[in-house]
């Protein structure tokens, strides 16, 4: 039966405290904080964040790869092939996105399933979301960036899936149309009476008696809906314990679109006992649930980085600084010039390097050197240099520069040079930093960002990080 | 196969230099002809003595035809060189080279940028269609790694190193309020540098070599026609360039206190010249201070001061006016100005000035020998230039 072999969280380092919004905007402060992806990430790259956590727990064997988003970098080009690239996925894999509805995220798991009952060894399902909200609404408040990403497969699967049910309809609840902003959604006692609770209760009951399951022996319950009164109808009506019903992070971490319910059973997962049944269930457009049964194999999983771990580490953000970074409070460009657009061929002649992070060692000397490459730097030989992954290895700052000429939406940029662990030495732009904490010596990790974008173009590439 | 020089094989009879500035209304062309029409009659020349030409610009001119077109050069061979901020040395690296072979009798090197059209902040260079992963660093940001790196190293506490940059920059204003030709002709307080607003920390707008408009260009010949021409020629001692592996950014033992290229343009340098002892033997140079932090770590590349003691030297003074080896007697970048293409040649104006009397209100007691050292590039990867030149044969 296939389930879930591996996963990996992701909740970007910045936080967008809710009295802040209220101190600019004059409205009524709400309670905690939400998660903002930083002015170099968006829905692709958060997710090629928790790929990488969820390959590097349990790498290999992936033959289908599945992206989702309600918001892709890209009308039209595969978001799954730069996730592909940057975990150095092989090319013989079959890639998709699937977009247009939050619960592209529960479909996303649901074709992972499918494809690997149809005979593929594994499925990369990751899913990222960095929803913009406009001003002064509800959204603004309740929603927040993330990713998730999960390995589905039939061996050593730690969550086995018992039973699916999926449910559509079509009604008037969240829309956005091409080209705008933000989205638009309907009056909630609406689509919370007539739509969402009753759609909920439907697909609960559906997957229960598929599995034969009665809903006292749920160990989890992880409901994810716009309004937080359905999960209170659903118990109500279910006869569920309401304290069976996961944190839905609302105080942390926002409602992260497509990610929340696979970001909600990554934590739930980690305390899971074999055996204990775990439901997931998703509205939008329709609904989707899915049981999980826990294996034993669970016991001996450890997530790269837990949830919880994502959501203490973290730094503030202004308000103003949200609304620069997102482009909502346009800005005076600097009297530079704009970055140039990356170009086709040499993007594609560097695939390993700009994607996967793939530097060179030189088999002659030892010397790991990055970017890839000819000659060595070291022993000055032609002809010795294999493939080094650097990605994954932490390195320390040798000096750095704070530089407040350079182009860039979170001024001041903080370039370093950094010596790896192991060797190798790379000069680049450090993220999610104070600058004036920055200090020779420091640890560092790599991560993969959006370095600009440039007529339309994303030039996704690698920056260091303090280690999270 | 050795670098072997061509000591006193070449002289400099006549030099030309524009004011550096903002020269709104000049074009690049007006800028060369001015500064070719200056050296034409300083060796008391006619256009058509010149055999053949060496153009220095990074971004104001593609080919030989920016200078040609503009001079109406009748039939003569111009060659376009560029290698970054040390294009203008390079220009007469080539042209004497050329006079040294016998190829030519007389040849002109001349260097021009024109750097304020651009409607920039700073310098700009056009990049070739990449994979967009090289980084954006702007020039003031890849300089100001040496800072803490400098400061670490030799234990500095970050307020007692800005105080050293803060000198530099103090220094060369100071000479430079008293150079007519200068970009910025006046004196700047210690404080009001120090607490200039902040471009890439630790440096301020006023640790930054001025964005500049200029040209400047030198007639040169073999040294035994010197005469011909020239009552007092200056001769060329030694030549060295180097463009370097570019491994700073790539190997983890260099330290970004040192530029290794300058250390070894140096050091070729002073074996063609006959230099054991820079510190106590150059009477002068020229730097390229681009930052303040170059020209810290460039007096110990350079020699003139042991290793992690040459921010002593510049609290006491050494390097100032009055000082015992004068750095940058004419403002150098900072306070001159940095017209790309022309900054090196316009470090030569210098050595051609002092040598012969003529520096006026900032004139040196007889150098005897003097230097100059031009970089392009950022510490860990790039090109640098060292001459040696001498107002005697021998």
């Amino acid at each position: 039966m296939a389930g879930i072999v591996s996963y990996g969280s992701y909740v970007p380092y910045r936080r967008l405290k809710r009295a802040a919004i209220a101190a600019v905007l004059g409205t009524p402060a709400g309670k905690g904080e939400r998660a903002i992806a930083s002015f170099d990430e968006d829905s692709v790259s958060m997710a090629v964040e928790a790929a990488r956590d969820a390959l590097k727990a349990s790498p290999g064997d992936v033959q289908a790869l599945i992206f989702a988003t309600t918001t892709p970098p890209y009308a039209e080009k595969l978001s799954a092939a730069v996730i592909g690239a940057a975990t150095q996925l092989p090319m013989e894999i079959r890639a998709t996105d699937l977009t247009g509805s939050v619960r592209a995220g529960m479909s996303a798991l649901l074709q992972g399933a499918d494809a690997v009952s149809g005979g593929a060894k594994r499925a990369l399902v990751a899913i990222g979301d960095s929803r913009l909200a406009a001003p002064e609404g509800k959204a603004e408040q309740t929603t927040g960036d993330g990713a998730v990403a999960f390995v589905i497969g039939s061996e050593n699967v730690i969550a086995e899936i018992e039973a699916t049910a999926s449910l559509t309809r079509e009604f008037l609840d969240s829309w956005r149309a091409q080209g705008e902003q933000f989205s638009h959604s309907w009056e909630e006692r609406f689509t919370l009476t007539q739509a969402h609770s009753p759609l909920l209760g439907t697909v609960i009951k559906n997957v229960l008696e598929k599995a034969k399951v009665a809903p006292g022996d749920l160990a989890k319950v992880i409901l994810d809906a716009p309004n937080a009164r359905a999960a209170d109808e659903i118990a109500r009506a279910l006869k569920i314990d309401p304290t069976k019903f996961s944190d839905s992070f609302a105080l942390t971490i926002g409602q992260t679109g497509a990610a929340h319910a696979g970001l909600m059973l990554t934590a739930a997962l980690p305390s899971a006992k074999p055996g204990d049944r775990i439901l997931v269930a998703t509205v939008a457009d329709g609904a989707d649930a899915i049981l999980f049964r826990v294996t034993a194999a669970n016991a001996g999983f450890k997530p790269v980085h837990s949830v919880g771990r994502m959501i203490e580490s973290k730094g503030d953000v202004t308000y103003a600084n949200y609304l620069k970074w997102r482009e909502i409070l346009p800005t005076e460009p600097p009297r530079r010039p704009d970055p140039d657009r990356p170009a086709g061929p040499p993007m594609m002649r560097s695939e390993k390097w700009k994607f996967g992070f793939i530097g060179s060692r030189c088999t002659n000397c030892g010397t790991p050197q990055l970017p890839p490459q000819l000659v060595c730097v070291k022993c000055h030989k032609r002809g010795f240099m294999e493939p080094y992954q650097f990605a994954d290895r932490t390195a320390k700052i040798a000096t750095y520069a704070i530089d407040r000429l350079a182009y860039s939406l979170n001024p001041p940029t903080v370039n370093v040079v950094i010596d790896f662990d192991g060797g190798g030495r790379f000069l680049c732009e450090m993220t999610d930093c104070e600058p004036d904490k920055v200090a020779i010596g420091d640890e560092v990790e790599m991560t993969f960002r959006r370095l600009f974008t440039a007529d339309g173009v994303k030039n996704y590439f690698w920056k260091a990080r303090p280690r999270r | 196969m050795a670098s072997r020089g061509i000591k006193d094989r070449v002289a400099i009879i006549g030099m030309g230099c524009t004011k550096f500035g903002e020269h709104w209304d000049k074009g690049p062309e007006d800028l060369l002809v001015d500064a070719a029409y200056q050296a034409y009659e300083s060796a008391g020349m006619q256009p058509e003595d010149v055999d053949a030409y060496w153009l220095g610009t990074m971004g104001s001119g593609v080919s030989g035809l920016t200078l040609s077109e503009p001079l109406k050069i009748q039939y003569k061979p111009v060659t376009r060189v560029e290698n970054m901020c040390a294009t203008g040395s390079e220009a007469l690296r080539q042209a004497c080279y050329a006079v040294a072979s016998g190829a030519f009798d007389v040849a002109m090197a001349i260097g021009v940028e024109k750097l304020k059209d651009s409607g920039y902040s700073g310098l700009v260079m056009n990049g070739m269609p990449s994979d967009g992963t090289e980084g954006s660093m702007t020039a003031p940001a890849s300089f100001s790694l040496l800072a803490p790196a400098y400061f670490k190293k030799y234990g500095l506490d970050p307020d007692k190193g800005k105080d050293v940059l803060t000198r530099i920059a103090w220094k060369n204003h100071k000479n430079g309020a008293k150079n007519p030709k200068a970009q910025f002709q006046k004196e700047v307080s210690l404080e009001t540098i120090k607490n200039s607003p902040k471009i890439a920390d630790p440096l301020g707008i006023m640790d930054c070599s001025g964005v500049s408009d200029g040209s400047a260009a030198a007639i040169v010949v073999r040294a035994e026609d010197a005469h011909k021409y020239c009552k007092n020629p200056i001769y060329m001692k030694a030549l060295s360039f180097i463009a370097g592996p570019a491994e700073g950014p790539l190997s983890q033992d260099y330290d970004f206190t040192t530029f290794r290229e300058v250390v070894a343009t140096a050091k070729d340098a002073y074996a063609q010249a006959g230099i054991t002892d820079p510190r106590k033997q150059i009477s002068m140079a020229e730097v390229h201070d681009c930052f303040t932090p170059t020209e810290l770590v460039l007096y110990e590349d350079l020699g003139f001061s042991p290793r992690g003691t040459a921010w002593q030297d510049v609290m006491d003074g050494f390097f100032d006016l009055e000082g015992t080896l004068p750095v940058n007697p004419d403002g150098g970048l900072k306070s001159f100005g940095h017209p790309i293409g022309a900054s090196g040649l316009r470090m030569m104006y210098e050595m051609w000035l002092q040598m012969r009397g003529e520096a006026g209100p900032r004139q040196l007691k007889n150098p005897k020998v003097g230097l100059t050292h031009n970089l392009g590039g950022a510490p860990g990867r790039c090109v640098s230039f060292v001459s040696v030149v001498g107002s005697q044969l021998g």
